[in-house]
């Protein structure tokens, strides 16, 4: 179990002071001038050493993202954007950071953007958290008030300016391109890539856009070490990472965690294990809705990290942990998180507009079992044919968790086609009028 | 036109909604002033008591120099943008799979039980709109309920219709969660952070 002194975000529920004055007592602030003073080239070695991948789904390594940006500052001006568009189910864990630590994050983002040579981030917070970019702001506004932003900020001779933008319900802003466009004040279509945010994004100029805890986590990192943040966890897999609990836990919550923890531990350590014990645990999904559920007899052992869920046909993703213990209607579950891609769909791919739809009204018919059994490999077929074929992973998205149920729960599927079938038959004939 | 209604009535910002939205304005760069969009219908919304007018598509259109068309499509892209006028209490049920694992549907048949409607109807004594949204990211604290610009979480039937009676005697309920925590915390004691912070 991660010791507390390892811990990043020692403000994660809300019991000290989210202000300025609280966050300094926590070391957020302390010697900013210093890390930025370790120059661009440096940061992002650190950074690259360090081992941090995205906190965002998608695991890319965050110095080398970093890196792509142009060395040189052209006419152009460059950007950083965080993404808090926080909407993939299961994830709550940047919510925390905006409302609880907003500082931490603010600190990052002067880090991070001086390291990409970026005077202006603004922050994409998803339009429902309404109450947390109040906090956000006034954060920001403490911290123009101390000099930490602004055109000196924290004493460094670098300008850098933070902003807001509010988003207004549309989990597909999420995606970065997406988001871009969105913060151009369109409809949040992604983009065709290339090109990449790094030489044309916001305003068509160099961007980087990263999630709230990955720009979060940049300056304790720079502060203790590349070599101690890489010394948590596994090799590929390392540092700490905040774990969304949900479902049926006895107790859920989010807690910051080491790197590869097991399944297992993670959720009886914290979550006051699952509802009615382990053995009544049905599944879970282990990364967020967009991940492929895991049957207990694989969750029994597998840990916590990229790698590890990846050789099990799973994901990270955002280490959003959904419990599901056995008096869940598996297949209804699965169905409802199709509904979800189905309204998140942003229309503007066929396969991703017309298959979410498709795959959800026929799943929706398997949880009553009014279907046939070949329909269970065309629904699977048509999963196949959506992942890939579209601009954005929201098509991907939309199809693993199918593939996921089918994988592990084909029978539960094919059990209640036969069920229904056998009571349609068995069922007492209608009086025919024709008699 | 097709997406938007009609409040029959002309819409401008009042002048301290002038100043939020020049304020707005601000954030972007001077030559992209569109971008300032969502916050510009937001601004109006809310001065709108909860919803978008055609009449405010073509105000924030010609505030910003844009084409209507364009402010349309951002307008009904969003779902946070009401189309339609909603009650002052403008309630939004979680039903995605954390929430609905955790009770969901039966906060919906309480709200049907309290308000006398359903999923996208307004009560008849014009008190409450409900409708069922997609995941608001607080799955620790499921199931949940957005009232206006507040989260009700850790929520019970019987918890969500206290909620609904204070709302509708014309109070505020304390937002948050609903049980003995006061984030995300979990609720059987801590169990990481026990060593730091606790300065006050």
């Amino acid at each position: 179990m991660l010791r507390d002194e390892d811990r990043i975000f020692l403000n994660l529920y809300g019991f000290d002071s989210w202000q300025l004055d609280g966050a300094r007592k926590r070391g957020i602030w302390r010697n900013t001038k210093e890390l930025l003073a370790l120059g661009r080239e440096k940061i992002i070695d650190e950074m690259k050493e360090s081992g941090l991948r995205g906190r965002g789904g998608a695991g890319f390594p965050t110095g080398l993202k970093w890196s792509f940006m142009p060395k040189e500052i052209g006419e152009a001006p460059h950007y950083l954007v965080v993404n808090a568009d926080e909407s993939e189910p299961g994830t709550c864990k940047d919510r925390e950071i905006l409302r609880n630590d907003p500082h931490i994050l603010l600190e990052g983002c002067v880090v991070a953007g001086f390291a990409m040579g970026a005077h202006t981030a603004y922050i994409y917070v998803r339009g429902e958290f309404f109450r947390e970019a109040e906090r956000l702001n006034a954060a920001i506004a403490e911290a123009y008030e101390a000099g930490l932003l602004g055109p000196d900020a924290c004493g460094s001779g670098w300008g850098f300016d933070i902003h807001v933008h509010r988003g207004a319900g549309a989990y597909i802003c999420g995606e970065e391109t997406a988001l871009l466009e969105s913060l151009e004040g369109k409809k949040g279509q992604p983009r065709l890539k290339p090109p990449f945010p790094a030489g044309v994004g916001l305003y068509g100029c160099p961007t980087t856009v990263n999630n709230v805890e990955s720009i979060a986590v940049g300056p304790t990192i720079l502060r203790r070490g590349a070599a101690w943040f890489a010394g948590l966890g596994r090799e590929g897999n390392v540092g700490t990472k905040i774990f969304s609990i949900s479902g049926h836990v006895e107790n859920p919550c989010n807690v910051e965690e080491e790197m590869g923890i097991p399944l297992r531990e993670l959720i009886e350590t914290h979550a006051g294990g699952v509802r009615g014990g382990w053995d009544n645990l049905l599944a879970i999904i282990p990364g967020g809705s967009s991940v492929p559920l895991l049957p207990k007899s694989i969750c029994d052992d597998v840990l916590m990290d990229f790698d590890s869920l990846k050789e099990v046909h799973s994901g990270l993703g955002t280490a959003a942990v959904i419990v599901m213990d056995k008096s869940t209607d598996i297949v209804a579950a699965i169905a409802r998180l199709s509904h979800f891609y189905m309204h998140e769909s942003c229309g503007q791919c066929t396969p991703c507009r017309e298959g979410t739809g498709w795959m959800y009204r026929v799943l929706n018919r398997m949880v009553t079992g009014d279907a046939d059994i070949a329909e269970i490999d065309m629904l699977h077929a048509v999963t196949k044919q959506i992942e890939g074929h579209t601009i954005c992973a929201l098509g991907d998205a939309a199809a693993w968790p199918i593939q996921g149920l089918i994988r592990h729960f084909r029978a539960e599927i094919e059990d209640r086609i036969i069920a229904a079938k056998t009571t349609a038959n068995t069922a007492p004939a209608l009086p025919d009028a024709a008699q | 036109m097709s997406g938007t209604s009609t409040s029959k009535r002309p819409f401008v910002f009042t002048a301290d909604n002038k100043v939020l939205a020049e304020a707005a304005i601000t954030h972007y760069p001077a030559d992209r002033s569109r971008s300032a969009v969502m916050p510009l219908l937001d601004i109006a919304q809310r001065q709108n008591r909860g919803w978008v007018s055609h009449e405010i598509v073509e105000y924030v259109a010609e505030y910003l120099d844009m084409p209507v068309i364009r402010v349309l499509e951002v307008a009904t892209f969003y779902s946070m943008y009401n189309l339609k006028p909603v009650a002052k209490n403008f309630v939004q049920i979680c039903r995605t799979t954390p929430c609905w694992l955790r009770g969901s549907d039966d906060l919906v048949k309480a709200f049907r039980d309290f308000a006398g409607c359903g999923i996208g109807e307004t009560s008849t004594d014009g008190a409450f709109t409900m409708i069922e949204v997609e995941c608001l990211g607080a799955c620790c604290n499921s199931p949940m309920v957005q009232i206006n610009d507040d989260y009700y979480e850790d929520l019970t039937p019987e918890r969500f219709t206290k909620i609904l009676r204070t709302l509708k005697e014309g109070k505020t309920p304390d937002p948050g969660p609903q049980s003995t925590r006061s984030g995300s915390e979990p609720v059987g004691g801590l169990t990481s952070l026990t060593s730091v912070g606790g300065d006050d």
